[in-house]
């Protein structure tokens, strides 16, 4: 059962998807990346119209006059960057991910599919759910939510009780990657369309937001934001947000991104499952994503980090939740605690940038039962977490304990190195292609899709084939 | 006792634990996969019983009766000690200039 439908995994996609991948492969690990986003997507110009007729983007950004000025408190003379916020829990759905659905579901009503399916336990699926009654389409939302023992994850069970509320059917599985093969089953049962967050509608959609942060950055401050500041998950956020900002000129700004650490658990863990405060923005999808983007249910995947990555850092469970206790408490912004793990690093980089410098955090998110730090903790406490105060970066342990700083001189980033990334890169390429020899072609690819020399590319090679 | 068109979950089981994915840890090895579905219930039915339903997509589908009005559990949880004295801390710094 679960291999016959895996096996028809191919054609099922294509036909769902409604992208023939065939037409930008190239050779081997090679494809062609843009022609693929400028064939299959839209422009930037068709997208802002798409999401206007939505209602989606042009959110505020505001200054967070109070954080910036805490965080002053604990830098040294002449730094403490600006901080500023891109309120994108104004969209309808209360995401950004909004902006990633308005595009497939446009796309799938234009190609007359009667309805949309994804596949997320995030913010995506109401977003999709959202976006589809808007045009009239059937959503479907496939979430896994509980474990073995029927304990839901709240944060989950929250972004389900929205789908429903947008009026979307919610699948609701235990834990597994198996999800995959029942959302193919249900594609294949219904015909719907395959909102997967992969394609290149999805990331072409996110482009608008890093196109509006420069634009109104520009309006208001007369130049571009220095640093932008991501959470990285999938990728695409990383990936359009970057694309976006080169769109609208802003090529010295750098492009951070930043997850919560929570490596040691392990993501298809049925017991790791409910050990987690976090369920998206973590380095459980951040770090194999970037390191191998097409792990994904397209052929290739839209959303590639190491193409515009300048910095990765991480935040631990206990910090997101102290800055998202602190934007509500001296900013009277509550936000949800996911959505904010880029500011969270933002208060640790803004020490070491110039006070004339700007940093953007291009995100916030809705919160509410089931996502606010008091729920989540509440839980986190139940299932045999400790929650304790303390160091957040020397106590906190994924999983054991979530150690919440009392000051905002306690806020720190762990950094993970892009290098590492990449030759993790390289190592997945020689697993899954399984070969010792690389064209041209080929490596003039991969330099690009890790932003590195043809050289480079050489001897990474080089290297992980010597130990091959 | 539910009655026709009243809103219900039913459960089913996706794959046993021997058909699951060979990929997996070993504690989710053991167990099934399984799914729960909200919808409008077909015809009168008792707690336990297989029944059919339709979703807000319209689909028919079949499961095991396990709750009527299923309610949604999650709620704002507890004050949480180890969060509460971030705030005022914050401010009385603030009010220092």
């Amino acid at each position: 059962m679960y291999e016959d439908v895996m096996k028809k995994r191919g054609e099922i996609v294509k036909r769902a998807v409604g992208v023939d991948y065939s037409k930008f492969e190239i050779e081997g690990v090679a494809f062609d990346y843009e022609k693929m986003m400028k064939e299959a997507a839209y422009s930037l110009d068709e997208i802002r119209e798409i999401q206007f007729e939505t209602q989606v983007g042009n959110t505020p950004l505001v200054e967070l006059k109070n954080l910036t000025k805490l965080v002053r408190k604990y830098s040294p003379s002449g730094k403490g960057a600006r901080i500023f916020l891109k309120d994108e829990a104004a969209n309808p759905a209360g995401s950004f991910k909004d902006r990633r659905a308005s595009v497939s579901v446009y796309h799938a009503k234009k190609k007359r599919y009667k309805g949309v399916i994804a596949a997320t336990s995030g913010n995506y699926g109401a977003a999709v759910a959202s976006q589809a009654a808007k045009r009239g389409l059937r959503c479907i939302v496939v979430q896994e939510t509980f474990d073995s023992h029927h304990v839901g994850q709240p944060e989950i069970l929250e972004k389900g009780r929205a789908c429903e509320a947008y009026g979307a059917e919610v699948v609701q599985l235990t834990v597994g990657p198996e999800l995959f093969y029942y959302t193919l089953k249900l594609l294949d049962e219904t015909g719907y369309f395959d909102a997967s967050l992969y394609t290149p509608f999805g990331i072409a959609g996110i482009e608008t937001l890093g196109y509006e942060v420069a634009m109104q950055m520009k309006e208001r401050e007369g130049k571009f934001p220095d640093v932008v500041l991501v959470t990285h998950a999938g990728g695409g956020n990383v990936t359009g947000t970057a694309r976006g900002l080169r769109l609208a000129g802003a090529n010295e700004t750098k492009v951070v991104g930043v997850s919560v650490d929570l490596r040691g658990l392990h993501m298809a863990s049925d017991r790791d499952f409910n050990r987690k405060s976090f369920t998206t923005g973590h380095t459980g999808f951040g770090i194999p994503f970037a390191t191998f983007p097409d792990r994904v249910d397209v052929p290739r995947n839209a959303a590639r980090a190491l193409r515009y990555l300048d910095r990765y850092v991480l935040v631990t469970q206990g910090e997101v939740f102290f800055t998202t206790e602190a934007l509500a408490q001296v900013e009277g912004m509550m936000r949800g605690p996911a959505g904010n793990t880029s500011l969270t690093a933002a208060l640790a980089i803004a020490r070491e940038m110039d006070e004339d410098q700007i940093i953007v955090v291009q995100e916030t998110e809705y919160t509410g039962a089931g996502k606010l730090p008091s729920a989540q903790l509440t839980f986190a406490k139940k299932m045999g977490v400790m929650v304790k105060n303390g160091d957040p970066i020397e106590e906190d342990k994924p999983g054991e304990v979530i150690a919440i700083p009392e000051s905002v001189e306690q806020v720190a980033v762990i950094e993970y190195p892009i290098e590492k990334l990449r030759k993790s890169y390289f190592k997945e390429i020689v697993k899954i292609y399984g070969k010792r020899e690389y064209s041209d072609v080929e490596m003039k690819f991969m330099s690009e899709d890790t932003h590195t020399t043809f050289e480079d590319v050489k001897a990474n090679l080089k290297e992980v084939l010597e130990l091959w | 006792m539910a009655k026709r068109g009243d809103w219900v979950k039913v459960h089913s089981i996706v794959l046993k634990a021997e058909e699951r994915s060979s990929h997996l840890p070993e504690d989710t090895k053991k167990v099934p996969l399984e799914m729960w579905i909200n919808g409008f219930l077909t015809e009168d039915a008792k707690l336990g019983e297989n029944v059919e339903i339709t979703t807000l997509s319209g689909r028919m589908v079949k499961g095991t009766l396990v709750e009527v009005n299923p309610r949604y559990t999650h709620d704002f949880g507890e004050p949480i000690p180890e969060l509460l004295r971030i705030g005022p801390n914050l401010k009385r710094i603030l009010e220092e200039d």
